[in-house]
């Protein structure tokens, strides 16, 4: 789960890391009342899951109410790459002396947590790691002992800042770590972490990525879904308990195993069509589950024909060909399936389907003669 | 021969009193595993049909000598279960549970490695078969007989998919070993790999990977420098977005690190045949051995 800058900074505030003071809103008139309320001159930035807000003029200073004014007007409704802005925050303008970078990663391969820190900040880091990748100091930690002072110290000098603030960086450092961990995070980084003109240290922007198996234990966290950036099939899937990502395709994919979901939507490209989504229904799915993500798949208008795709282990192919069934009975569907069912109770789904003779409802036997038959249907 | 389970495997299951616990632990009974004992705490001197039930696993080990455990308790007691049971001196455990928290995982996955002798399967996997002789898990049976492929996978039905493909073709399996789809898995590819190049009945290794992290591309450098059978790959999702979770909480391109591309290529660089479909990759296998 990725938060919105604000959500991090508010995050990050729990945590006693430095953040401008500000307040998020919806319209030009809350807005404005925020602006008035920080002080000018102000900053108002879009909030949106996407990087390259400034270049897209997501980000405006405001030298006083009327600026402020202006700034929220252009901004919200905007269209950033593909993301409309429905929020904005407005924050008290800061006095850049210096740019960094600081960040944790959970680094999956390392299997610790990598703290990094670079004085090159304010740019892409993936470009500064392939130019410069000295000006980036690294360091892994043991997630048994935790983020020591002395960790802090050595990624500071190792990076190079300025000696004056190299203790209030590394208190920066550590408490990034605690929210790290106490908030159970994948990712948190500061780009920039600035130094002010009067050599105090703030983190200016933020980026938070939730693990979201451990939401459980955060329900705050867990609440501060923002289902407006949300596209409304992955909303709608989300609901019903569904794994759906939406792909810009036509031909809608159901499979049971995140596996040969995946592999579906290859053979399915591979047969030269695209894909429309992913959708992973499961093990031991019911007819019910089935019949959800039917309605799941063709409330995306692009579909133009649907692949089932099943090898049952402890999924039943008869279950699957019942979900099929009363989909059939309560969506009708007006676009072509074509149905693989393998493994558990393939032979009592197939004879099912054959019973109901849904119209154009097409068995395949592979998954290869599936994937090629739905590709020339879609077309 | 087989790797990780058999016939000497004593296995006790965690979560045994709930549904799918109940379930999967006759239906390994079913299949000859010797499961000896269950544990669910404050059921402890019940049984589930004659399977003996225990408060903790230390009563459990103490009791019936246990060597293996299976992990079916629900995401937030899971790592305490891991660690339960290697507190208790299993060394083979199998993580069956799905949605376990990541820093759960890291912290279970740090100090199981300080633990010498001990290994951990999944979590968030199917489990392991050793067909004939012993099943750990949920990896549906009846598909699979024995045979001289191995088979590790990231995933729990396309390994169904694989292995039934193979068996069509008359091949059957020394062990199937589904290692999880979670961002850290307690046994990596490497680890398996190791395995079957040790295993004499084991003639050739399907590997079976998908999109994020960098398993396979390690898997590939182990392969050229340790691996002397034949090895054959398959990578799920080159269609897969970046930054997308494709189901499974490791199956994620981050930036532009993970992509299926980036894995097919490390390891066709290594000398490793690459199937582009499941059909593909049973066609590989049954060249190589001389279908």
């Amino acid at each position: 789960m990725d938060l919105l800058e604000y959500q991090g900074k508010q995050l990050f505030a729990r945590h006693d890391i430095p953040v401008p003071t500000g307040a998020p809103a919806t319209t030009v008139a809350d807005a404005v009342a925020a602006a008035d309320e920080v002080g000018y001159p102000c900053v108002v930035k879009a909030q949106v899951l996407i990087g390259g807000r400034g270049k897209a003029g997501g980000i405006k200073l405001a030298k006083d109410r009327h600026e402020a004014e202006d700034a929220a007007n252009a901004i919200l409704g905007m269209d950033i790459r593909g993301f409309t802005v429905h929020e904005v925050w407005v924050e008290a303008a800061s006095d850049i002396a210096a740019e960094l970078y600081a960040s944790i990663v959970f680094d999956r391969s390392a299997r610790k947590p990598l703290v990094m820190l670079s004085t090159h900040g304010g740019m892409d880091i993936e470009e500064v790691a392939e130019t410069e990748p000295e000006a980036i100091a690294t360091l892994h930690v043991d997630p048994l002992l935790g983020f020591q002072d002395f960790h802090a110290r050595r990624l500071a000098f190792d990076a190079g800042v300025d000696a004056d603030v190299v203790r209030p960086i590394g208190a920066l450092l550590s408490r990034l770590y605690t929210a790290f961990v106490a908030e159970e995070a994948m990712l948190v980084e500061v780009n920039p972490l600035i130094i002010t003109g009067d050599r105090q240290v703030r983190a200016l922007d933020a980026k938070v990525t939730l693990d979201d198996n451990s939401l459980f234990r955060h329900p705050d966290n867990a609440a501060l879904r923002n289902p407006s950036a949300e596209d409304p099939q992955e909303q709608m899937a989300k609901e019903r308990g569904l794994t759906y990502v939406k792909l810009d395709g036509n031909i809608g994919i159901l499979g049971n195993g995140a596996g040969l979901v995946m592999s579906t939507l290859d053979v399915v490209a591979l047969a030269g069509g695209k894909p429309a989504n992913f959708l992973d229904a499961g093990g031991g799915s019911q007819a019910d589950e089935v019949t959800s993500a039917v309605e799941v798949i063709l409330a995306n208008p692009a579909v133009t024909a649907v692949l089932f795709n099943i090898f049952g282990g402890i999924t039943r192919c008869d279950e699957v060909a019942r979900g099929l069934i009363q989909a059939f009975a309560s969506v009708k569907p007006t676009v072509p399936f074509v149905v693989r069912l393998d493994g558990t109770n393939d032979v009592e789904g197939r004879e099912l389907l054959a019973e109901a003779a849904l119209p154009n409802v097409h068995v395949e036997a592979t998954m290869d003669a599936a994937a090629a038959k739905v590709v020339e249907l879609a077309a | 021969m087989s790797i990780l389970i058999d016939k000497d495997t004593k296995l006790v299951v965690s979560g045994i009193t709930g549904r799918e616990g109940t379930f999967h632990a006759l239906n390994n009974r079913r299949y000859g595993t010797q499961v000896v004992g269950g544990v669910t705490p404050g059921k402890g001197g019940q049984d589930v049909e004659g399977i003996p039930v225990f408060n903790t696993f230390e009563d459990a080990v103490r009791d019936t000598g246990a060597n293996t455990a299976m992990i079916f308790v629900p995401p937030r007691f899971a790592a305490d279960s891991i660690l339960e049971a290697a507190d208790a001196g299993i060394t083979t455990i199998i993580a069956i549970t799905e949605g376990i928290p990541a820093h759960d995982e890291l912290r279970v996955a740090t100090h199981l490695a300080r633990t010498p002798g001990l290994r951990l399967i999944g979590p968030n996997c199917p489990g392991v078969l050793s067909p004939g002789k012993a099943n750990v898990g949920i990896i549906p049976a009846s598909f699979f007989k024995e045979g001289n492929v191995g088979v590790v996978s990231r995933s729990g039905t396309l390994t169904y998919q694989i292995g039934n493909e193979l068996a069509q073709s008359g091949f059957g399996n020394s062990s199937i070993v589904g290692i999880g789809g979670d961002p850290i898995p307690g046994t990596t590819f490497i680890d398996v790999l190791h395995l079957f190049q040790e295993d004499p009945e084991t003639e050739l290794i399907v590997l079976s990977g998908e999109i994020g992290g960098d398993a396979e591309e390690r898997a590939a450098e182990f392969i050229e420098a340790n691996v002397t059978k034949p090895v054959v790959a398959y990578i799920a999702g080159f269609s897969a977005p970046p930054g997308k979770t494709m189901g499974h909480a490791g199956a994620i391109i981050s930036g532009s690190q993970g992509t299926a591309a980036a894995k097919a290529e490390a390891l066709e660089a290594k000398g490793v045949k690459v199937g582009r479909t499941p059909t593909e990759v049973a066609r590989l296998a049954v060249e190589i051995l001389g279908g």
